[in-house]
């Protein structure tokens, strides 16, 4: 089996979000970028096929040559192979044509995609490129199990669970669930060591439709003061919701 | 203890000074202190017991060693690596780093460095998977200063050395499988001799009642008519100078690693600080306590600065002695200054395991004396920049 695991360097959920050039840019100084989780938990179920059935594991990602970092880190939990397709990801529409060329050319049985990535929250990449590719698709992933090119597969649904059957080649959604957290790998040094001699291919973008780009950023207003009511002073809580806030 | 929240500080963003491969080293290393150490670490210190269940991640994360090349075992890593282990280990606890500083620079270092072939295949591979421990043997119950004082000796009866005398404050002596002993012959010349635990006449009995490393097992080694085979002598270097160039290495280890043991205050003081609600705000707020975290990070920006440029120099095999113990006394003075100051913000929670900066404290109280004292390194300055030696 030939996994692609699609893989999205976000920033780490401690950064300090600032933006420059008028914001409309996301200022990176200082931010360290980290793999996104949903994608983890997918690159660590890969690495579980890898381990048990013998599958071969190839992680991709979109962008320039600063995601190349958490490609090595991908390379050091095991992933064999990378690719970095060189252009910047602007939306999901154009990443997901992006790896569609990637999954053509590579015959991937299985492409893993987190469900959505933590910094733009997009949630698009999977859906589409299964679109594109004309293949099975399963989003919102907490449960893979693969026999042949039979797949059970376990989606989180509102209030609960659905197993699906399917077959591959698939796409998957994958989050939390797929693995839980403490399955995560750290790279250990004789992984660190074999990342140095992996491939690390370099491939050109298509030409693809660019749907959407970013006009402006903007923070959240920052929080006002919090005005504290004894739980005895009901009277005076109803009249600053009232006549302050103005909400009732 | 409470859930480990630590992001490392980086003021002048020495990151970008760092290669892709230093900070994938750094933060594995990182990772596995937040998993493997936080969670249990002040429980280990608390009952004085070394945890031994982490020997074999600390192996994965590549501490046992990393700049020794890969066909002895090692990682074939640079110096600015190997600090940056240091770094988080400590950042976790001192007493953890100072079971990988041993079994790196002492005792992984001087069989690398002065041993023979054979020696280097044997130990080293075992040293760098943690499946043999080492400690290493230099300091003696009245010679600690002045190791160059040394009674311990041993004479060569044709097909062994026999070997007398003892070792005192010996880091990871209580379990490890061998030691790289530091002895006089009999022309009175100091040579390394590798001892096995399970050579007849050697033991190591156990140093109680801590109140710093505590997490960490410290003891002596005791030379009673051993036999030591001829070829565990390490024939590459003899004089003071073999053992004080092990010492280099890890004093060098220790520059890097008091900054994690700061690090971890200041973050520790500086989110306390800003939670911490007194006369309607938080304490972060007052002038006082902005002077002391001003000053904190400050203090180390100055001590990455010095550990990083001493490791470019030591990358180079430029570093001197005299550098390295500038960096090493400065960076653990910063550390347990800092530790002082932030146990202070954290008021009476500051002496209580919930926190780690007490148990930072007592530790650096161990590394202030350890590996040259803080007057002694003063001392190598002053020698250097006079060219007059104070301490001979």
């Amino acid at each position: 089996m030939k996994i692609l695991v699609c893989i999205s360097n976000v920033p780490d959920t401690t950064s300090k979000i600032n933006f420059t050039e008028d914001d409309t840019k996301f200022d990176t100084n200082g931010v360290q970028f980290v793999i996104n989780p949903n994608d983890e938990f997918g690159l660590t179920r890969a690495m579980w096929f890898k381990e048990k059935q013998g599958a071969t594991i190839h992680v991709v990602s979109v962008g320039e040559v600063s995601v190349e970092p958490t490609l090595r880190k991908a390379l050091a939990i095991g992933a064999d192979e990378a690719i970095r397709i060189n252009t910047i990801p602007t939306d999901g529409l154009f990443v997901a044509q992006q790896l569609a060329e990637v999954v053509k050319n590579g015959q991937y049985d299985l492409i893993i995609a987190g469900r959505e990535s933590i910094d733009y929250n997009g949630g698009m990449v999977p859906g589409i490129l299964a679109t594109l590719l004309d293949i099975n698709f399963i989003n919102t992933c907490i449960g893979l199990e693969i026999e042949g090119d039979a797949v059970t597969a376990i989606r989180e649904i509102d209030g609960g669970k659905e197993t699906l059957a399917t077959t591959l080649p698939l796409v998957v959604g994958g989050q939390k669930g797929l693995v839980e957290e403490s399955e995560l790998r750290i790279p250990n040094m004789r992984g660190i060591m074999m990342a140095r001699k992996k491939v690390l291919n370099v491939v050109e973008p298509t030409d693809s439709i660019r749907g959407t780009e970013d006009a402006k950023f903007e923070k959240p207003a920052p929080k006002g003061a919090v005005k504290l009511v004894d739980s005895d002073k009901i009277e005076e809580l109803i009249d600053l919701l009232h006549n302050e806030a103005k909400v009732i | 203890m409470r859930p480990d929240l630590f992001e490392a500080p980086d003021y002048y963003n020495l990151d970008d000074l760092l290669s892709e491969e230093h900070k994938l080293v750094r933060d594995a290393a990182r990772q596995w202190v937040k998993r493997d150490i936080s969670p249990i670490i002040e429980e280990y210190a608390q009952k004085a017991e070394f945890p031994k269940q982490i020997l074999n991640g600390l192996s994965e994360i590549g501490a046992f060693g990393p700049y020794i090349p890969e066909e002895y075992g090692g990682a074939g890593l640079d110096q600015i690596s190997y600090g940056l282990i240091m770094q988080e280990i400590e950042r976790g606890d001192s007493g953890v780093r100072s079971t990988a500083s041993v079994q790196s620079s002492l005792v992984m270092y001087p069989i690398f460095s002065y041993g023979t072939e054979e020696q280097r295949k044997k130990y080293l591979p075992k040293l760098a998977a943690g499946e043999l421990m080492g400690c290493f043997g230099l300091t003696e119950p009245d010679h600690g200063s002045n190791p160059g004082g040394m009674t311990t000796n041993f004479k060569d009866k044709g097909d062994h050395y026999l070997l007398n005398g003892a070792k005192l404050w010996i880091s990871n002596s209580p379990f490890a499988d061998l030691a790289v002993v530091w002895a006089k012959n009999e022309e009175g010349r100091i040579h390394g001799l590798i001892v096995e635990r399970d050579m007849e006449g050697f033991s190591t009995p156990e140093t109680h009642n801590k109140w710093s490393l505590r997490a960490s097992a410290t003891g002596e080694l005791i030379f009673d008519n051993v036999k030591v085979p001829k070829e565990n002598l390490l024939p590459g270097k003899n004089g003071l100078g073999a053992p004080l160039g092990c010492l280099d290495s890890a004093r060098y280890g220790i520059a890097w690693g008091a900054i994690g043991a700061a690090m971890d205050c200041y973050d520790t003081a500086l989110r306390y600080a800003k939670e911490r609600v007194q006369f309607g705000k938080p304490i972060a707020s007052f002038q006082l306590q902005q002077k002391k975290l001003a000053e904190m990070i400050t203090e180390i920006t100055k001590a990455q600065l010095l550990a990083f440029r001493l490791g470019q120099l030591k990358n180079e095999g430029k570093a001197t002695t005299a550098q390295i113990s500038m960096a090493k006394r400065n960076n653990v003075d910063m550390a347990i200054t800092i530790a002082r100051e932030a146990r202070q913000i954290l008021g009476g929670m500051g002496i209580t395991g919930e926190y780690s900066i007490m148990r930072h404290m007592m530790n650096l109280e161990s590394v202030i004396t350890y590996e040259g004292t803080h007057d002694i390194h003063l001392l190598i300055t002053g020698a250097d920049v006079t060219g007059i030696p104070a301490f001979q």
